[in-house]
């Protein structure tokens, strides 16, 4: 099993005009960009939101290749997606028709964009991922979040557990890989046999991987607390934040955009 | 001596076609002797690990061949699946596979993956159980109740329970106390001694290393520059301190007594030998 393969929350560092900008510029942009790919309608609004994406990916220098190998593990939503969409639009073109399987022209269109649709929604997002580091990225998520202190959410303690958790993805892979060969090493099984028999298989990997992310987690805790952290308050920051030109250029930018795709999307383009 | 487990022009390469690719080994010819006790050393990131586990087939060479007696192992999944069980692995920090209710479980898991019966099993459990120190009334107990070294033992155990021909073991000493080192490089030796058992240690510790095994591989850079016992190797001072490695201190003022004109014994490697061979210098009058 290829688990270093996995390009969740990987980071790329970089020095692009992308890696610049202030995170929560981008988690807004990103925002705004996937609320403009559900407003999108057909061929023109489409094509907007291709440009603004190859755009975005050729000034972050981030590798296609990458792009695409994140791709991978979404292979089988896209194909499930595009069946459904094929299979189970009405319309009025019919061109094929076999039992009580239907495909219209409608249908094929739809699953069309439906399929692109999806490919642009990830592919922005691993964008935000593979071009700002995770701290950063949580620094933005907690910035923005700010306002909803005023209403009791623990906004920074929220944002500290996702950056442990963002922290500790590749330390999992890399024990999960670890135990998998020591346990095979022992003659177990991962690939073979029944659903019931690889289900069983898995104990012997999960209960030792419990077992040390608690461990790891009790750890840390004890180490923060020997640093005296006791939550957001009053805690100042090494990072500040702070918008700049390009910042302010790129939110309006993509705020045009996302209202024009919507009112031509409204109307049908 | 008749080879064991042998690898012929064997490479990984790791991540190959992406920007990540990186050569863990570069054309390793490695040899294990039947019955012989030898070392693997080399720093961390030198390929140690990448080779231990070519030996029984958890990695699969980019190019190359892994033979077991005589056997490519990836011939076919069965070869590479019987393999495993002949040549026995146990990883750094072991204690972090357990898994099982009781340590008798746990110690079983590789005997029942073999399909042994269960008279079998039960034999090789207790066997493997003495091997480490353990004591019967533990084997009903939970593994998470025991000490960080007493986990080591049953992981240990439940590696030797598979009866390997070749026992490969990575760091077993790594964050033990001395007594502990004593007394699981006794238990190794035990196991040796009573199956006839081809022993690969690894090891960073020239210290262990030199004082146990009889046969010494050098891995760096994903090569194996250096191969022979244990005074060969430490021929090469100089070149071993060069990849980071250095001798056993003992070795290194020994090697300096020498240059110093001193007509004195090379293969010293612990206090005892040192003694001894000050002490024979001294009655023979050597020395200037």
């Amino acid at each position: 099993m290829a688990l270093k393969d996995i390009t969740l929350g990987q980071y790329f560092p970089g020095t692009s005009l992308i890696h610049k900008l202030d995170p929560r510029t981008k988690i807004l942009a990103v925002v705004l960009y996937i609320v403009a790919l559900f407003l999108a309608k057909s061929f023109v609004t489409y094509l907007i939101m291709f440009g603004v994406l190859a755009v975005a990916v050729a000034v972050s220098k981030v590798p296609m290749r990458s792009l695409v190998r994140g791709m991978k593990p979404v292979v089988f939503i896209l194909v499930f997606t595009a069946v459904i969409n094929v299979f189970y639009t009405p319309g009025d073109h019919v061109l094929v028709k076999v039992w009580v399987l239907t495909v219209t022209m409608e249908g094929v269109w739809n699953a069309f964009f439906m399929v692109v649709r999806i490919l642009m929604l990830i592919s922005c997002t691993f964008l935000l991922t593979y071009t700002t580091s995770p701290i950063l990225l949580t620094d933005g998520m907690e910035a923005l979040m700010n306002p909803l202190k005023a209403i009791h959410v623990p906004v920074h303690e929220l944002s500290m557990m996702m950056s442990i958790a963002l922290r500790f993805i590749p330390t999992l892979i890399e024990e999960t890989d670890k135990i998998m060969s020591a346990q095979r090493a022992r003659g177990a099984d991962f690939d073979g046999g029944n659903l019931i028999q690889r289900a069983k298989a898995l104990i012997p990997l999960l209960v030792p991987l419990f077992i040390s992310a608690f461990r790891r987690a009790d750890e840390l805790a004890v180490a923060m607390e020997c640093r005296c952290y006791h939550g957001g308050e009053g805690r100042t920051r090494m990072r500040q934040l702070q918008y700049k030109t390009g910042d302010v250029v790129v939110l309006v930018a993509m705020l045009v955009i996302a209202v024009a795709v919507g009112i031509l999307g409204f109307r049908g383009y | 001596m008749e080879a064991i487990l042998e690898t012929k022009k064997l490479s990984h390469i790791y991540s190959a076609g992406t920007p990540f690719e990186r050569a863990a080994l570069l054309d390793v010819d490695f040899t294990a002797y039947q019955g012989e006790y030898l070392g693997i050393i080399g720093h961390t990131g030198s390929g140690k690990s990448t080779l231990i586990q070519h030996l029984n087939g958890l990695l699969k060479p980019t190019s190359g061949q892994v033979l077991f007696q005589g056997t490519d192992i990836w011939r076919d999944a069965k070869t590479t699946r019987e393999t495993r069980f002949q040549v026995g692995l146990v990883f750094q920090y072991p204690e972090y596979q357990l898994f099982e209710e009781t340590i008798y479980k746990d110690i079983a898991f590789g005997p029942k993956n073999m399909g042994l019966s269960e008279d079998e099993v039960d034999r090789r459990v207790r066997e493997a159980a003495r091997f480490v120190g353990l004591k019967e009334e533990q084997l009903e107990k939970s593994p998470f109740e025991l000490s960080g070294g007493q986990k080591r033992r049953v992981a240990i155990a439940g590696v030797i329970a598979m009866e390997p021909k070749v026992l490969i073991l990575d760091e077993p000493t790594a964050g033990l106390d001395p007594v502990g080192v004593e007394s699981i490089l006794g238990n190794i030796r035990d196991y040796h001694e009573a199956h006839n058992a081809t022993i690969i240690l690894v090891s960073h510790s020239m210290e262990d290393v030199a004082r146990t095994v009889d046969r010494l591989v050098v891995v760096n850079d994903g090569t194996l520059p250096y191969q022979g016992t244990p005074s060969e190797v430490f021929q090469h001072g100089q070149e071993l301190e060069a990849m980071g490695l250095g001798v056993p201190q003992m070795t290194r003022v020994f090697n300096r007594l020498k240059g110093m004109g001193f007509d004195i014994g090379s293969s010293v490697f612990t206090i005892e030998q040192a003694k001894k061979a000050i002490l024979d210098t001294l009655s023979t009058g050597g020395g200037t």
